[in-house]
């Protein structure tokens, strides 16, 4: 078993941040370049991060498995990040934004973390504005804000539909800064193989130089890693095609635990499948909801053009079960009513495999201009896709998998239960419970780069003695003959299936088992399927090329068979909690109208899996959730 | 309800295994694309054929395929990103192709982006760029209340239409010279058009403009073709921009 200790610091909840930031230790300014840091991503947190840790004068060296730092994917995030700033005066404040996202995540975050990341978040949105983020303004000058999913207030910034690029172009900018100041060394195509522990303290990595195959060792008194979430488990996702789940799995296998796996989240309003080509599934911002209504025929196999369906026979089911919410129900309770409605066989398309978002009703109230102003990217962007005019015709919209709530499992100060290994962003566990609220990944990811690890990680950098290290230790050595040997050894399968393939095969058992509803028989099956999956992909995939030029191929299925492991740990932690919360819905569970329904006497906690050696079942270990503050309720929307 | 069909295509493809070798094309018949597909769905549909006939598929970049990241970077029949205005090649979808057509495949060629192999090329002097100057100077925790300074709605709409820039390198890949000013010109335009980015405008273009000539991009002779083939739809005002505040700061240097 693992002792997790969460560090939570004492007081009461509103001075548990200040009071800690006041007692951790501090390096002193001219100490801190005496230390580097390895940051691995470059997306919004470890952009955030690089950027901050730099400033304070540590030597920072950056990787990212893309051409350019300012390709993560959080370049791809629509529709705007939260901040308790109450600029619209409509009751908004760091109590509130707390509350609703304890609340969002049903009861499955810790208080501390979410009221911390509440009260950082104005702090990021002057940051980002100082540095140039052109946020949406009103006719004034000031701010602009909408609401999103989840909460009565507006509190969300956004960017037209690009908020993520902005935000992103802003931390690429303070991040390209620091490497224009030699500060920060950056390493774009490296690909992080291994995490590399020495002494029990997490002290560099092992990367692929990804044009010239080249297995690298880097040293360093720290790692981080911000490398986003492992939602293309599932093949078909919103995510980039490139985003993945290896870094973390690499370091799960080396010792750091992975904090409930199966908490995954499925957006409402993304384009549905068209066919077996599909590499992707793309987003249709939440931000939508603002002004789209959802709905559905009241007739079973109605096949009647949306527009020859009046009003009355028509189903908006997200304002009649949810009057107070409407269409901004959270993500997980509008997905799994898209669903439910698809199962009643009111679906619409050519696949019955969709619901209508609307905007008829909002563009007779305010004018196609207006519309085309807040959404015209996306609206453009659903029309190149589909060959429909969202203005004309309702967007047809179904669930798909988007964000992934687990992750590695981290204390307070953002570390791992590996000594110097924090997580940041969507990679760690920490704030989002079992369901994420809209506007509030962007929210977290710079808060954990930007305000909380330069604080936290001086502490550990302070607090301990590290020995010293070099890429001729033997634990490097030991890495990089690893990271060798399994490209050697995938390479010589020479089989018959595509990584693709078999990926899609993974991605059609998670989807049907292990997605927006799961039950116990359905798990079990996941648990045979994958792994029988994992064995074919051993003994028969194909992979052509050679070890050392790029080879996407092989780059491909390097994450594969990680998600080919993570996939089966996601069906494990999804079986074991027989409680629904959030986005995880367990059949087996549900209240008399279909609600989720949690199960707080026994599933209070955070689920934390570790690494017990190949072929070996993964042992749990819980950190219970207190809630001090927090009345636990059954939420409701309605 | 869906139009799609299904199309055959002949490709050809600009194969290249590294930077060193000399590159050349190689024809492929592609058979029963459904014009629902994006172009980089058929370029996969295209790779798993590869693959299965015991040869190496074709390498391309691309990530998001939403338009946003800038990561796919090809040349179809000439035209960075292909036919569609505003669109980048993700983004690009069968449909706009006949049946029966054939399609030249090849990366964004300029001397700044060296082949790294077939149709991925190396972009990083693009970041050398904004590693020069392409940001404010402000540290984490420098900043006031956002809403301290008003700024007005039309001057932070011109600064979003020039960041909406996703740095693919369509604009460099279509000029005849190979220049980068589009690209390093919505930059300095988007934070000289903010009171933010405004305080050090003069060194930034500066600066940005001497890494451009450093990496090797040619000079702009405005033919305006770096503004037809952007996906983002960044216009040459942000040049004449660029252009005034070089002018400028190169001005108020020698003065001071
Ligand atoms: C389409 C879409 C829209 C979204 N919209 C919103 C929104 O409106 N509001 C909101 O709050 N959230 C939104 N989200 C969620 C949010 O964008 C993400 O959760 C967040 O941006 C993740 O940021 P990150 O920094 O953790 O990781 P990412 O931005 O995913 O960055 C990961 C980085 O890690 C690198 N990396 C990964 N593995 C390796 C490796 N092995 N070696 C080297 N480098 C590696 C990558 O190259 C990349 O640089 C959206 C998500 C999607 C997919
Ligand atoms: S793949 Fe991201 S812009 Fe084309």
């Amino acid at each position: 078993m693992l002792k997790l200790d969460s560090k939570i610091p004492g007081g009461p909840l509103e001075q548990k941040w200040d009071t800690h930031k006041f007692k951790i230790k501090l390096v002193n300014p001219a100490n801190k370049r005496k230390y580097s840091v390895i940051v691995v991503g470059t997306g919004l947190a470890g952009a955030s991060a690089s950027a901050s840790l730099a400033e304070l004068g540590y030597q920072v060296k950056t990787f990212t498995s893309l051409d350019s730092p300012r390709r993560a994917h959080s370049i791809a995030a629509q529709g705007g990040i939260n901040a308790a700033k109450n600029y619209p005066n409509d009751g908004d404040s760091v109590y509130r934004l707390f509350y609703d996202t304890i609340k969002g995540g049903d009861f499955r975050a810790r208080e501390a973390n979410v009221y911390r990341l509440a009260q950082v978040s104005n702090a990021i949105i002057d940051q980002c504005v100082a540095q140039g983020v052109p946020f949406a303004r009103d006719y004034g000058g000031l701010l602009d804000n909408r609401s999103f999913g989840g909460a009565q207030v507006s509190r969300t910034f956004y960017a037209r539909g690009q908020t993520g690029q902005q935000l992103l172009l802003g931390a690429y900018s303070a991040l390209m800064r620091q490497v224009g100041l030699g500060t920060v060394k950056l390493f774009a195509r490296r690909e992080m193989l291994d995490l590399v522990v020495v002494d029990g303290a997490a002290r560099g990595i092992v990367t692929r130089n990804m044009v010239t195959g080249e297995i690298e060792s880097h040293v360093a008194d720290a790692v981080i890693l911000a490398t986003g979430g492992y939602g293309n488990t599932f093949y078909l996702s919103t995510n980039a095609k490139g985003s993945n789940g290896s870094a973390i799995w690499k370091a799960y296998k080396k010792g750091a635990a992975f904090a409930n796996p199966c908490f995954t989240q499925i957006h409402p309003t993304c384009i549905p499948v068209s066919g077996d080509h599909q590499s992707k599934l793309t987003l249709m911002s939440e931000s939508l909801r603002n002004d789209g209504r959802v709905w559905v025929p009241k007739k079973e196999g109605d096949t009647r053009r949306p527009e020859q369906i009046p009003d009355e026979e028509r189903d908006y089911y997200l304002e009649r079960v949810y009057p107070s919410f409407g269409n901004l129900a959270p993500r997980d309770v509008s997905s799994r009513q898209a669903k439910f409605r698809v199962d009643e066989g009111r679906g619409v398309g050519e696949t019955r495999m969709s619901v209508y978002l609307d905007f008829r009703d909002s563009i007779k109230r305010l004018g196609k201009d207006k519309i085309t102003e807040r959404y015209g990217n996306l609206f453009q962007m659903y029309e190149k896709i589909t060959d429909e005019n969202p203005y004309e015709v309702p967007m047809r919209i179904y669930p798909a998998v988007h964000y992934t709530m687990g992750g590695l499992w981290v204390d307070y100060n953002l570390m791992s239960n590996i000594p110097g290994l924090h997580v940041l962003g969507e990679a760690n566990f920490s704030d989002h419970g079992a369901n994420r609220l809209g506007a509030s990944a962007l929210m977290q990811g710079l808060a954990d780069g930007y305000f909380v690890i330069p604080y936290t990680i001086g502490d550990y950098l302070a607090g301990s003695k590290l020995p010293k290290v070099d890429a001729s230790h033997e634990s490097f050595r030991a890495a990089e003959n690893e990271a060798r040997g399994r490209i050697t050894k995938l390479l010589s399968v020479r089989g018959n299936k595509t990584v693709d393939e078999l990926h899609r095969e993974l991605g059609k058992v998670m989807w049907d088992y292990v997605g927006m509803s799961r039950n116990e028989a359905g798990l079990k099956k996941a648990l045979t399927e994958i792994p029988r999956i994992r064995d074919e992909f051993w003994q028969n995939v194909r992979i052509p090329g050679e070890p050392n030029f790029m080879n996407q191929e092989l780059e491909k299925a390097g994450r594969v068979a990680d998600f080919l492991e993570l996939g089966e740990l996601m069906a494990r932690d999804a079986l074991h909690r027989t409680e629904s919360c959030g986005g995880h819905f367990r059949e087996e569970s549900q209240t008399e109208d279909n609600e989720a329904k949690r199960d707080d006497e026994h599933f209070a906690y955070v689920g934390a899996w570790e690494f017990k050696g190949e072929g070996k079942v993964p042992e749990m270990s819980k950190e219970k959730l207190e809630f001090e503050r927090i009345q636990l309720a059954t939420r409701s929307y309605k | 309800m869906s139009k799609a069909k299904k199309i055959n295509l002949t490709l050809k493809v600009w194969r290249q295994k590294d930077q060193n070798e000399i590159g050349r094309f190689e024809t492929h018949p592609v058979k029963g694309i459904s014009t629902d597909m994006s172009f980089l769905e058929m370029l996969d549909h295209l790779n798993q054929q590869i693959i299965h006939a015991g040869g190496d598929p074709i390498a391309f970049d691309s990530d998001c395929r939403e338009g946003i990241c800038g990561s796919c970077s090809t040349t179809i029949n000439g035209n960075p990103h292909g036919p569609d205005r505003e669109t980048a090649t993700c983004q690009l979808h069968m449909r706009r192709f006949e049946d029966g057509q054939t399609i030249v495949v090849e990366p964004f060629r300029a001397r700044a982006f060296p082949v790294i192999r077939d149709i991925s090329v190396d972009r990083s002097a693009l970041d050398r760029i904004i590693a020069a100057g392409g940001f404010v100077s402000v540290s984490t925790g420098n900043a006031q209340d956002a809403n301290a300074i008003p700024i007005s709605k039309e001057s932070s709409d011109l600064a979003f239409d020039a960041a909406a820039c996703i740095g693919c390198g369509a604009c460099v890949a279509a000029c005849k010279n190979a220049s980068a000013m589009l690209f390093t010109s919505a930059k300095i335009s988007q934070l000289a058009l903010l009171p933010q980015g405004a305080v050090e405008k003069d060194r930034r273009a500066r600066n940005m403009v001497a890494q451009m000539d450093r990496e090797k991009f040619g000079n702009c002779t405005n033919t305006g073709a770096c503004e037809a083939a952007c996906p983002k739809g960044i216009t040459l005002e942000n040049m004449a921009r660029m252009n005034r505040q070089f002018t400028s700061a190169w001005l108020t240097a020698r003065v001071r």
